[in-house]
């Protein structure tokens, strides 16, 4: 089947890769435009490993289709950090112990980063209810969501 | 937040730390990349040319194979290769093998029949994974279905589908004789007699998926100088590489395996099945191969914790003392061993829990069934057995009326108290963590249970072992092909065996001498066998095999001599070198003796009078083939 062409922008900087049409977000993240953060944990839209902004809306990437992101914004895990300096919600991510195995943890901090876009002082319900489609197995989920709170405080200069 | 209470003060003379580290926040040192995301996962290599590998996989629970027709996958789109059994150079294994236990058993791909649902039949190579699933759908394979069993107790009826050839009974053969693993202390029979209350339950867990958050997977590619890497999420990874090396018969140096941060296992990845996979695809590709299960994969044919039936039957005494208790356990092993016979050892020398039972026994059977095979997860062998074991103190609880904590605290282990498999108890927590926990509940306990302690109590009677009820002829758990196994431990004691202390009670046993020196033949062999040297039984060797013969269970299952093996002619035969040697026959004096008049501890293994007539089972219980050697790539035999 004749790729196509595609061009979008990651994390500011932008992309320009032939794809298969029908090919899924996630596969032209990893392979096409390199960026490994995004994880796939089922392919199957379950687990959330593989959550992506698209204009700053969470997006399971492995059920978008990859044409569907042309001309959008694009945001990963790998583009969280300027520079050495780290997003408050990766600072308390690693000071709250909310990660073990790391494998559900850019999808998570891709949940938070949308949620705290736009509700910069969230409640606990609202905490969880955004990281409803992120499956953790091994940390459980209280560390994370105390680490989301820590971080909403953080940024707003309080203590949480 | 929740906040973890240190008790320090508890044993705090029996520790030479203050527990400095301990309850302080700590940060990861590998949480950096987690959090940035450039942690790198088994997937996260990138080759380029990358092949991807699928399997087609068995419909059928348990199915002969008649023929598998791959050629309209061949001719699809991007397939590289087509791989079935006949590509595996040694296409049987067990896992554990590599610590020379257990029998090989377990094809990496099935050729003869399938024995369980998801089981591999062949595999696809092609440039991607959608073209490698399109060709899977084009794989025509002809089944003959066979009856399946499903349910552990089904298989061990007499009549029961065969499952696997190489367990002909559909259970592991412990010390290559025994179907099932056994604990045998004091004389539950004549404990039952006397107590007031029998408690009696049945507990059933399921199996239970680790479902880590990624897959099992590995990629595999040529190195330039004749080796193969493989990036694999293996929580086992020389288990992996050995595994491998085993299955494609290829020394270990070739292989270059490379682990690292795997994302979750829970015991789910240490079966090595997806490693030798992905170096058969790069081998036979001669390029990078990717072969990574997806979630279905994970869930279906990813081993899970195996299901686990317990019976236990308890003497209690009115005042709450447990007297007897007596386990008949079943562990759903599934299609093939792996782990679970280990596992029943683990469980075996755990039971009866936490608790100072003075008479104990238990007949756990590792049960082959048409499920998928099980494997480790998270304390396997005693979290279902302790889930059995604290619901029945409750119910315990509720028969007698004692209150369930102070039930507990009457009959938890304390330091110095001998377990049922002969070690002694110490650094015994069960009583302080009670009190504990009634405190936290606002439970009220007594003052003498609130004053009771883990480090007093266990000595006297409580450190011996008991004089000890064994079943006809001292034998222990040996079954006749095609009969019902005996799941009723207490019907059918007869021998004693004296009372004493721990290492006299070990050397005293004449049958596990006999299971030693089996090991010891087996081990010997395997050395003979590795240096070259003559043996006198014929070896099974690797065959290169393509898609091998139908077997039978008769045709791999040589006859067993009606007579026990017996030390010194089977030793003499073997050139076993010195540091294996065989004890010497008056080494291994019999302890089953009649019952004494009355206990003598310690028992002096002198004194006890020979033994009783050799036993002679009726029919011989079957074996499979023994392999020795059981790896050839590993240097040195380790005993498990």
């Amino acid at each position: 089947m004749a790729k196509v062409p595609l061009t979008f922008t990651l994390n500011d900087a932008e992309i320009g890769v032939f794809v298969v049409p029908g090919s899924n977000l996630l596969d032209v993240l990893r392979r096409g435009a390199g960026d490994l953060t995004p994880k796939e944990g089922c392919a199957q839209g379950a687990c959330g490993a593989c959550t992506v902004l698209i204009d700053g809306v969470p997006h399971l990437s492995c059920l978008t289709l990859a044409e569907m992101a042309e001309g959008r914004r694009i945001s990963t895990t790998g583009g969280l950090a300027v520079g050495p300096e780290l997003h408050p919600l990766q600072t308390a991510f690693m000071e709250g112990f909310a990660a073990q195995c790391g494998f559900c943890t850019a999808g998570m901090l891709m949940s938070a980063k949308a949620l705290l876009d736009q509700t910069p002082n969230p409640t606990r319900d609202q905490v969880i209810e955004a990281i409803s489609g992120n499956l953790c197995r091994c940390t459980g989920y209280e560390p994370i969501v105390d680490a989301i709170l820590t971080a909403a405080a953080k940024m707003q200069g309080r203590t949480a | 937040m929740t906040t973890v209470e240190f008790r320090k003060d508890l044993f705090a003379d029996e520790r030479d730390d203050t527990l400095h580290e301990i309850g302080k926040p700590t940060i990861r040192q590998d949480i950096l990349g987690h959090v940035t995301g450039r942690t790198p996962y088994f997937d996260d290599h990138l080759f380029d040319g990358l092949l991807h590998m699928r399997a087609v996989r068995s419909p059928h629970h348990h199915a002969r194979i008649r023929n598998i027709d791959t050629s309209r996958a061949a001719v699809m789109p991007g397939v590289r290769r087509v791989v079935t059994a006949r590509d595996v150079p040694v296409n049987l294994n067990t896992l554990l093998s590599l610590i020379n236990f257990g029998r090989d058993d377990e094809p990496l791909c099935a050729h003869d029949k399938v024995r369980f649902l998801g089981e591999t039949v062949a595999w696809i190579i092609a440039d991607t994974e959608r073209q490698a699933r399109d060709a899977v759908a084009q794989v025509r394979v002809d089944y003959d279905p066979l009856p399946h069993v499903l349910d552990v107790e089904e298989a061990l009826k007499p009549g029961a589908p065969l499952v696997n050839e190489v367990y002909p009974n559909n259970t592991f053969d412990y010390h290559g004789k025994y179907d099932h693993q056994k604990l045998r202390f004091g004389d539950v029979n004549a404990a039952f007699a006397r107590a007031d209350h029998i408690v009696e339950a049945e507990y059933q867990m399921s199996p239970i998926e680790q479902a880590p958050i990624e897959t099992c997977g590995a990629i595999a590619a040529p190195e330039q100088n004749g080796r193969y890497v493989c990036h694999t999420n293996t929580q086992a990874l020389f288990f992996s590489l050995g595994t491998t090396a085993k299955l494609l018969d290829m020394a270990s140096s070739r292989l270059h395996f490379i682990g690292g941060t795997s994302g979750g296992g829970f015991g789910g990845k240490v079966d090595s099945i997806v490693e030798p996979t992905a170096v058969l695809g790069a081998v036979l590709t001669g390029r990078p191969v990717r072969f990574t299960w997806d979630r279905y994969e994970e869930m279906q044919v990813g081993a899970p914790r195996g299901g686990e039936r317990w019976r236990i039957k308890d003497g209690v005494m009115a005042d709450g003392s447990i007297i007897a208790r007596e386990f008949t356990g079943f562990f759903d092993s599934g299609a093939y061993m792996r782990l679970s016979p280990y596992a029943i050892i683990k469980a075996a020398g755990h039971l009866p829990g936490p608790y100072s039972i003075p008479n104990i026994a238990a007949n756990v059977f590792c049960v082959v069934t048409n499920r998928t095979p099980a494997t480790a997860m998270r304390g396997f062998g005693i979290t279902a057995a302790d889930f059995a074991i604290e619901c029945h103190m409750d119910r315990v609880s509720e028969v007698t009326g004692v209150d369930p904590i102070a039930l507990r605290l009457k009959n938890a282990y304390r330091d110095g108290d001998m377990k049922a498999h002969r070690r002694v108890a110490k650094n015994t927590a069960l009583i302080e963590c009670c009190q504990v926990a009634a405190g936290k509940a606002g439970w009220p306990l007594s003052a003498d249970l609130a004053a009771m302690t883990s480090l007093g109590g266990g000595q006297g009677d409580r450190a011996l072992i008991p004089e000890t009820a064994t079943d006809e002829e001292g034998r222990i758990g040996e079954r006749r092909a095609g009969r019902a196994p005996d799941t009723a431990p207490s019907k059918r004691p007869t021998g004693r065996v004296a009372a004493g202390q721990a290492g006299q009670a070990v050397v005293a046993v004449p049958v596990q001498n006999e299971d030693m020196q089996i090991e010891v033949d087996r081990i010997g062999h395997a050395i003979a066998a590795s240096h070259g040297a003559p043996v006198a039984s014929p070896a099974p060797t690797y065959a290169r095999q393509a898609i091998a013969p139908q077997r039978t269970g008769a045709d791999i299952v040589p006859p067993r001599p009606a007579a026990p093996p017996q030390a010194a002619p089977v030793a003499a035969s073997r050139a076993a070198p010195p540091a294996y040697a065989p004890p010497s026959q008056q080494a291994a004096p019999s302890a089953y003796a009649p019952p004494p008049a009355a206990p003598t501890p310690p028992a002096s293994p002198q004194a006890a009078p020979p033994a009783e007539k050799p036993y002679q089972p009726d029919r011989p219980f079957s074996r499979g083939v023994r392999k020795p050697g059981t790896s050839p790539f590993l240097s040195g035999t380790r005993r498990r």
